[in-house]
């Protein structure tokens, strides 16, 4: 049976990130909260240092499954002025690869390039997504949710504003 | 430009309460050359943290004042600051933003130097004359180095004053502040490299801008803390906490506020009541709540800033007058236990940097400043003037921002003596009630 943390496959997860991308694309983000198990984290490490732990590293994002609510609930607020207006971004997700699966937990990689527009400006964020994934009760979710970006600075960037 | 026309681009006017800053200092090119030669290049500025060069051979790299520089530690442990370009011919040296050397060789021609910047070997030295003056031709020390308290400054001014005297008044605070939960500093891995597509200057107002914290950040105040289960009624309502802001001279400017409620002020209470308790052995009760129970968002002229709440160091340069790029750091207790290490950078993170729930509305509410100044010959002047005629303005009045305006304003004019930074009228007031609305920023100590 699908059931079965073994029967990860590539394209159930490219799907599932295909779909995850445009949730976030559409800010379909109370929809999206959805894809994170209770102990989900999202992380984004610094720039120089995109391989680090983030219990001994400052993070860009060290989010866990609370704080994760608490930026949807803001993005959607009204109050975050950076995302309001919002921006627009448009996500392409390739190269899923699937790494290892262990006691039901999948580790997947995927490259990403998001697209960002806002007052005129387009900027890039291109990197790498490291996840693991578990069964949940309709599909996959997030334990944790790690976007390493290649960038070396935020620059022209200078934020980020959205969920990467 | 001339003097007048620099003269006239500051309106302050101590005895009636006016305070104007004509928006053309934002978007000027020819301002931002003179501020280069007349503000930068005449100012210590902030490069670096002996921990990040805690090693005899370890070296950082990074642009300080628009120039490329190498900070390492020698072979007896003292601290050097080069400039990272090569005397031969000019290529970047150390091409690592960091890293551990004995030599530190240019790939270009293959010229080496030792960690003391002497030129240790030059391939086909035969070639030369005897005119060829290796001890002339090390790496090229910066004008001025020197540290206070682990942090490393270096000057392009070789006559400027001693760091502790350019520091003046605000060593005292700088005290306070690096004393805000250990005095044993060390720069955490991981650090925050950005930039606003905005005036520098609008970055030192902000960083130390009591106003705009509610209404700009209060996704953060409001939602977050209170989604953390955080009481909010210290940053938000009646019962706010108000603290005050201070002209310190020089330029230098502080505003401090009882401690409020943070992240970490709810996930490692505990720790930080120790931290407290020792601080009090160590230095007594007095000091230790002037430590211990502020917080503090100092400003050192012309471009650094420290805020204890997030035991940050934060850093920006301007390339062209609507973009700065931005370098911050945490500079957090050593030898702390891993979980309040998480606990600082949970609570660092939360507000500050590019992807926190404070910094972006910040880079996106200067940006916008920034693309309002394409008005401005038509919406001229920014009002700066918030808490004038106060006896003690509070950290949500201006007088801070006025302290940096002040000394920039002096130095642009080529006024190098001291400069008086503060509301005093240089001839008294003629107004009888000289504490009207909003001067509640005096707070018990």
């Amino acid at each position: 049976m699908a059931e079965d943390a073994a029967a990860f496959t590539v394209s159930e997860i490219e799907r599932f990130l295909i779909d995850e991308a445009a949730l976030l694309d559409e800010w379909r983000l109370a929809e999206w909260l959805e894809l994170m198990a209770p102990d989900a984290r999202y992380l984004v490490p610094p720039l120089d240092a995109p391989d680090a732990d983030h219990q001994d590293t400052l993070f860009l994002i060290a989010d866990d499954r609370r704080t994760l609510a608490s930026r949807v609930r803001q993005l959607l607020s009204g109050n975050t002025w950076a995302e309001n207006p919002r921006s627009r971004t448009r996500r392409l997700i390739t190269n899923v690869r699937l790494l290892a699966v262990e006691n039901g937990e999948a580790r997947i990689t995927a490259n990403f390039a998001v697209w960002r527009f806002q007052h005129e400006q387009a900027d890039v964020y291109i990197g790498r997504y490291v996840h693991k994934l578990v069964r949940g009760p309709s599909g996959p979710l997030f334990r944790e949710r790690r976007a390493v970006l290649d960038l070396e600075t935020l620059r022209p960037h200078g934020k980020l504003s959205f969920i990467l | 430009m001339d003097m007048t026309e620099i003269s006239d681009l500051i309106v302050d006017d101590r005895a009636r309460g006016i305070f104007r800053v004509n928006r053309r200092v934002f978007t000027d090119p020819e301002i931002l050359e003179l501020e280069r030669r007349e503000v930068f290049d005449r100012s210590w500025l902030y490069a670096g943290h002996e921990s990040e060069i805690a090693n005899p051979g370890d070296y950082v790299t990074r642009k300080v004042g628009g120039r490329p520089l190498i900070l390492v530690r020698d072979g007896s442990g003292r601290t050097r600051a080069f400039l990272n370009t090569c005397p031969h011919r000019g290529n970047i040296v150390c091409r690592e933003p960091a890293g551990s050397t004995r030599l530190l060789r240019c790939f270009y021609h293959a010229w080496a130097f030792d960690l003391t910047g002497r030129l240790a070997a030059v391939p086909g030295d035969e070639s030369y004359t005897p005119a060829f003056d290796r001890e002339a031709l090390g790496l090229k020390p910066v004008p001025r180095f020197e540290s206070y308290r682990g942090m490393m400054f270096v000057s392009y001014d070789p006559a400027i004053e001693s760091l502790a005297s350019y520091l003046g008044n605000a060593r005292e605070y700088l005290d306070l502040v690096l004393e805000f939960g250990g005095a044993d500093l060390e720069i955490a891995r991981g650090s925050q490299a950005y930039c606003m597509k905005a005036n520098w200057k609008l970055l030192v107002e902000n960083s130390m801008d009591g106003y705009h914290a509610i209404p700009t950040h209060q996704r953060f105040f409001n939602q977050y803390l209170a989604d953390i289960g955080m009481d909010t009624s210290s940053w938000a309502g009646p019962n706010r906490i108000q603290g005050i802001g201070l002209a310190l001279g020089g330029g230098h400017a502080v505003i401090e506020n009882r401690a409020r409620a943070l992240p970490i002020t709810g996930t490692a209470k505990g720790e930080l009541d120790r931290i407290r308790e020792r601080l009090v052995e160590r230095v007594g009760p007095e000091r230790a709540h002037r430590i211990a129970d502020f917080s503090r968002n100092l400003f050192i002229f012309p471009n650094l800033i420290l805020i204890s709440s997030w035991h940050t160091i934060r850093t920006f340069y301007p390339l062209t007058p609507d973009y700065m790029e931005i370098d911050a750091w945490a500079n957090l207790p050593r030898g702390e236990s891993s979980e309040l290490r998480q606990r600082r950078f949970e609570n660092f993170i939360s507000f500050l940097g590019p992807a926190g729930f404070g910094t972006p509305d910040d880079v996106y509410a200067l940006e916008g400043c920034q693309r309002g100044f394409a008005a401005w010959r038509e919406v001229s002047w920014s009002d700066i003037s918030r808490g004038m005629g106060c006896l003690q303005p509070s950290s949500q009045d201006e007088l801070q921002m006025r302290a940096f305006w002040r000394r920039w304003h002096a130095l642009m004019q080529e006024l190098h003596g001291p400069t008086d930074c503060s509301d005093r009228p240089t001839k008294p007031p003629n107004r009888a009630n000289h504490d009207g609305r909003g001067c509640s920023g005096v707070h018990g100590q």
